[in-house]
């Protein structure tokens, strides 16, 4: 291939696991690495711990991944990118630094913030899900604009060994190191939707290679334990070559990155990112190489007009409790069980799931076939309440089937936890003020 | 003949809100336009009732031998509120993967 830039992912969401980073940054001849950390609900989380500490609210693994990242990353000379700022970037970069000072490093952080719109939302926005105004949902605690390559184009400019945002659209985290590194304009549309292809491609780390997709004797996967996380190597005009670290676990082929490609692809010819309307449909896919594979064919549409906005607000809590029956008639006595805590609990709640695990929890009963007998089940009961302690009394009255429900229940346990719910609407480009602040040991 | 898409195509399922994003990809090119004869949103909407409560709606991939199903009103509200052990409805792949076609 011609000249490229290779980028890497080191995380796919917020627990991933840490050391397939840090061989990327150490073998993976990387220029950058990308760690996507933020889910829908994570930056609502990050939210409410700044609001009790605000010192806090970064990604509550940035110190851990950072810690080792640090000195590989000056060592060979990596570029990293990612959104573990979440709600706090500005306290996120301060961690590092001091991380990089207890390290002996010199570093120097870009971080990039304004995504947080909370205060500049019109509640006569309609909620995109249901249509109705945003005042409609009650209590907001957080809302964050998915910035794009446009806003992060001066971190990368800083010359910033770490670039920290917060809610960035995740394919972003790949297509800012390319725009910057070929100097590409932002109303390119082709090159902007086959970066785009590339960050989308990367940025569940292992679900490109072999991750979530093994079935064992029909999709058989090596290594899992040790994964390999994926590199793209990009050419000026986008097309890209994606492999994994030589020795590592897992597999690159044309099925692994056409499960990743149309992951959560609501429409292929229409993907929607503050950068560009991507259309996928004319993608191709080829395999090159053992564990390595072509991607060429995304085009282009001009961006969306608006930014996505997500939206945190307190839902409540869900009570949940469980306990497990076997043998002969567990099904009955499950059941049973369902029909003793449904009748306790009758009235109090709007909405009482009640599932057996192991035969209709997942799906529906059809789905396990007429005479299927399980050896086992666990019954399970939820619920949600505005009030903490009704939630609670689904798992205090799963637990009283200790000594007042059916024979043989065993393994009783209850949950109890506050629910972020999380909803969207559109917010004006014009409304939104990003800015960088760049910091240094 | 009836078979089950298992032994035809493989599957990953995504969300958005209270969307199920369902990707089906045949392993073998030539068996794509059976998948596509077969599994229409109608037969996709059957073999899911009582699960998808919305429209299913339907792309075509063919140069990736692959279909994308959009299931509205499917995830119990939705990821964040829903009360489904499997809120993000990730196992609705291998449900899609049950399901019976007629082969000729």
């Amino acid at each position: 291939m011609t000249d490229t830039v290779r980028i890497g992912c080191g995380a796919g969401f917020q627990g991933d696991r840490l050391e397939p980073a840090l061989v990327l940054a150490e073998h993976g001849k990387l220029d950058y690495l990308m760690l996507e950390c933020l889910g829908e609900r994570t930056v609502a989380l990050a939210q409410l711990r700044k609001l009790h500490d605000p010192a806090h609210g970064y990604d509550s693994l940035l110190e851990r991944r950072m810690a080792g990242l640090l000195p590989l990353i000056k060592q060979n000379g990596v570029r990293v990118v990612t959104n573990m700022g979440a709600a706090n970037p500005l306290g996120g970069a301060q961690a590092i630094l001091a991380l990089a000072r207890k390290l002996g490093l010199k570093v120097r952080v870009a971080a990039l913030t304004g995504d947080d719109v909370l205060d500049a939302l019109d509640p006569r926005q309609k909620v995109l899900e249901t249509g109705e105004p945003l005042a409609s949902i009650g209590p907001l605690f957080s809302a964050n604009a998915y910035l794009g390559v446009e806003a992060m184009l001066p971190c990368l400019e800083s010359g910033a060994d770490v670039i920290l945002t917060g809610r960035v659209a995740d394919p972003s985290l790949a297509l800012a190191p390319l725009t910057h590194h070929y100097g590409w304009r932002i109303d390119d549309e082709d090159r902007m939707a086959r970066g785009t292809v590339v960050g989308h491609l990367l940025e569940c780390a292992g679900q490109l290679t072999g991750g979530y997709y093994a079935d064992p004797g029909k999709k058989d996967v090596p290594g899992m334990a040790t994964l390999g996380f994926p590199f793209a190597d990009v050419d000026a005009d986008g097309n890209a070559s994606l492999s994994k670290v030589a020795g590592t676990g897992g597999k690159i082929s044309r099925a692994t990155a056409t499960e990743q490609l149309l992951y959560e692809v609501t429409d292929p010819t229409a993907y929607l990112t503050p950068d560009i309307t991507a259309d996928f449909s004319a993608v191709e896919i080829n395999e090159t190489a053992s564990d390595a594979i072509s991607v060429t064919g995304a085009r282009g549409k001009p961006r969306p007009a608006t930014l996505k906005v997500s939206i945190g607000y307190h839902a409540g809590y869900m009570g949940e409790g469980e306990i497990s029956y076997a043998g002969e008639n567990c099904v009955a006595r499950a059941q049973l069980a369902g029909e003793i805590v449904a009748e306790r609990l009758r009235g109090q709640f709007q909405e009482l799931r009640i599932d057996i695990l192991g035969l209709s929890s997942l799906h529906t009963r059809a789905m396990s076939g007429g005479d299927y007998r399980p050896y086992e089940v666990r019954l399970r009961v939820a619920g949600r309440s505005a009030d903490r302690d009704m939630a609670a009394r689904i798992g205090e009255e799963i637990e009283a089937l200790w000594t007042n429900g059916p024979a043989g229940g065993g393994g009783a346990r209850k949950e109890t936890r506050e629910q972020i719910g999380i909803v969207s609407c559109l917010i004006a480009r014009e409304t939104v003020r990003p800015q960088v602040t760049v910091f240094e040991t | 003949m009836k078979r089950k898409l298992y032994d035809l195509a493989h599957a990953r399922a995504g969300d958005k809100g209270n969307t199920t994003i369902l990707s089906l990809i045949a392993y073998k090119a030539e068996d794509f336009p059976l998948l596509r004869a077969r599994v229409t949103p109608d037969a996709v909407k059957r073999h899911f009732a009582d699960i998808i409560k919305g429209e299913v709606a339907r792309h075509e991939l063919p140069h990736l031998g692959a279909l994308q199903f959009i299931g509205q009103d499917a995830l119990g509200g939705g990821v964040t509120i829903s009360l489904c052990v499997d809120a993000h409805g990730k196992s609705l792949s291998s449900a899609l993967l049950e399901m019976e076609i007629e082969t000729d």
